[in-house]
């Protein structure tokens, strides 16, 4: 598998839940390296796409390759050796360690009665310290606030040792320093690991700041995709999200910044 | 401290526990016992005493470890072994084996035992199969299932004794729970399948940990969910089933022996199922010993002590709130 080629091939993929069609017809690529955003309104199909990539939904038509293989023929237990999953929310109520909770995320690796590695150990320190959770091994995971078990799942999900991260609105319960941190680890990543990153963006701009490509969903179909300042443009955004928006330039990097309006007097 | 050091602490004091109350238990009762013993004696040590106190700790251990798997399966740690209507299936079967009057013995087991095992193999199956859509069980169906078949089930038991009502003493005795009947028959048949049970879903013990985390995550993880949900349920019901067709259904046992346990070590499976195992056994003995010992010689059915004791205690961590019940 050659890291060049796209880690993630989608074609004329459809999902339906009965009848209703959620998704229809997608066909994209995510690049290996990079962030690449899904964006779109509520009930747009962003999580079911998520979903569909994950194994927790099969497509009702269409084709996923990832890594070259046909994703309805890899093991549940391969896949999660190369793809991490972190959720929008996630709560247990059972006690378990943060550093226990992290230790899962070695779960496609171990057998049935081994015990976990030194390499094991290993792999789950490096993830803790990477999501600055290292300090909080062992508190107990019904006790942390919001952020910081967000940020613990992505440790999780980084002791699986993936080539892509799927990533469902990653900083939707975040503030705004943790918000930033949590990107700069994920382009640090990107970096260092030549991992890829799959993730839904609510907030447009963060999406417009990170992304290198955005897949633009409406009503479970594409829209447009491309670079942001192609996807984010004025009419784009004011059909999807049915506002009125004004694109700016965000004054470090260039890259569009858009203000909403309320689309009145239609 | 370590969760494994915890544990290791925990199950040599209930090791201990175990081996203390075990000679109380066998010293006591309505014959009394003194060195060197003659041949009644004996008898009443080993054949009765012996198999009582064992029974009793296999009984304790599988409701615990059955406790244990429904509450991952749920992700409720209130969850009872009872909670799929094995018991009233279990009743209706022992019903209909003292009603019917056939006396068929089966690898040494009465007819009583044998009917009330497959009668919990049913109910459960009954519920297990209402409980499904496709391949993947729906637990809240399941549950919804579980209310339903158990209410008929006990609806076809009353009505049965309602015409039979002169049977109706030998029936209730069993129905409280209780192991006046406790043989050497009853361990032989309990011991293989709690030991074949327990030692599968220890092997189970990492997967059940990710259950925890709830279906979609563990999904994320790599784990079948499906198929192991379908596992817990097989395994849990077939150890519910042989401690039920023995002792009749005993409350709350399940529940406590791995609440306790989870408070003091944790909730990571693979050291509380082999801790809860053993906290189970020791409760139930406890219980037994009380329920033949305090208003000796009437014996008290130790289903109902363990209610008794069982039914505040869940009360108590019901009003402690919900952040605190885990």
């Amino acid at each position: 598998m050659k890291a060049a080629g796209p880690i993630l091939v989608v074609e004329d993929l459809s999902f339906s839940f009965g009848k209703r069609p959620v998704l229809a017809g997608l066909n994209f690529t995510v690049p290996t390296g990079g962030i690449t955003g899904i964006i779109g309104p509520n009930g747009s199909g962003k999580t079911t796409l998520l979903k569909c990539l994950n194994k927790t939904l099969t497509p009702t038509g269409g084709r996923v390759t990832f890594m070259g293989q046909d994703l309805s023929r890899i093991k549940l237990r391969t896949l999660a050796r190369l793809m991490g999953v972190v959720p929008q929310q996630w709560t247990t109520p059972f006690a378990f360690t943060v550093r226990e909770v992290v230790m899962m995320g070695r779960f496609p690796y171990l057998r049935r009665w081994a015990g976990e590695s030194e390499a094991d150990r290993a792999v789950v320190r490096e993830a803790m310290q990477a999501t600055n959770t290292w300090a909080l091994a062992d508190r107990l995971i019904t006790e942390l606030s919001g952020g910081e078990r967000q940020r613990v799942l992505i440790a999780q999900a980084l002791a699986q040792t993936p080539r892509l991260l799927l990533l469902d609105e990653p900083t939707s319960h975040l503030d705004v320093n943790q918000t930033l941190e949590i990107c700069a680890l994920l382009e640090r990543l990107i970096r260092t690991k030549g991992l890829t990153v799959l993730a839904v963006f609510h907030d447009l701009n963060l999406a417009a700041r990170y992304c290198q490509q955005l897949i633009m969903l409406k009503e479970g179909y594409i829209y447009a995709q491309g670079a942001p300042e192609e996807v984010l443009s004025g009419p784009n955004v004011d059909a999807v999200f049915g506002v009125k928006t004004v694109v700016g330039a965000e004054p470090f990097t260039g890259r569009p910044y858009l203000y909403f309006f309320l689309n009145q007097g239609q | 401290m370590k969760t494994r050091t915890k544990c290791r602490l925990l199950m040599a004091g209930l090791i201990l526990g175990i081996g203390l109350t075990g000679v109380v238990a066998l010293s006591l009762g309505p014959v009394q016992l003194r060195l060197p013993l003659d041949a009644f004696q004996t008898k009443i040590l080993f054949d009765l005493r012996l198999p009582r106190i064992l029974l009793a700790l296999m009984v304790g251990a599988a409701l615990a470890v059955a406790g244990v798997l429904f509450q991952g399966l749920f992700r409720n740690p209130l969850a009872d072994p009872y909670i799929l209507g094995t018991s009233s299936g279990a009743a209706l079967g022992a019903t209909i084996a003292v009603l019917s009057g056939v006396n068929y013995q089966f690898l040494g087991l009465s007819t009583r035992p044998l009917l009330a095992f497959i009668g919990a193999l049913l109910a459960t199956a009954l519920v297990y199969a209402l409980g499904r859509m496709g391949k993947r069980p729906v637990l809240t169906v399941m549950l919804l299932a579980g209310i339903a078949v158990g209410a008929f089930f006990s609806a076809v038991t009353s009505l049965l004794l309602f015409f039979r009502q002169e049977e109706l003493g030998k029936i209730m005795f069993w129905m409280m729970g209780g192991f006046a009947y406790a043989r050497w028959a009853e361990v032989r048949i309990v011991l293989p399948y709690l030991g074949g049970t327990f030692l599968y879903s220890w092997s189970l013990a990492r997967q059940l940990n990710l259950l925890l985390l709830g279906e979609e995550k563990a999904h994320q993880l790599g784990l079948a969910v499906g198929d192991l949900q379908r596992r817990i349920v097989i395994t849990a019901s077939v150890l519910v089933a042989a401690a039920v067709s023995v002792s009749g259904a005993i409350g709350f046992i399940g529940m406590m022996a791995p609440h306790i346990v989870r408070l003091l070590i944790g909730p990571d499976h693979r050291y509380l199922l082999p801790a809860s195992a053993l906290a189970g056994g020791l409760l139930l003995l406890v219980a037994d010993t009380l329920a033949r010992t305090l208003l000796s010689p009437v014996e008290l059915p130790v289903g109902v002590l363990t209610s008794f004791i069982g039914g505040p205690f869940f009360l108590y961590l019901l009003h402690k709130g919900r952040s605190a019940l885990y």
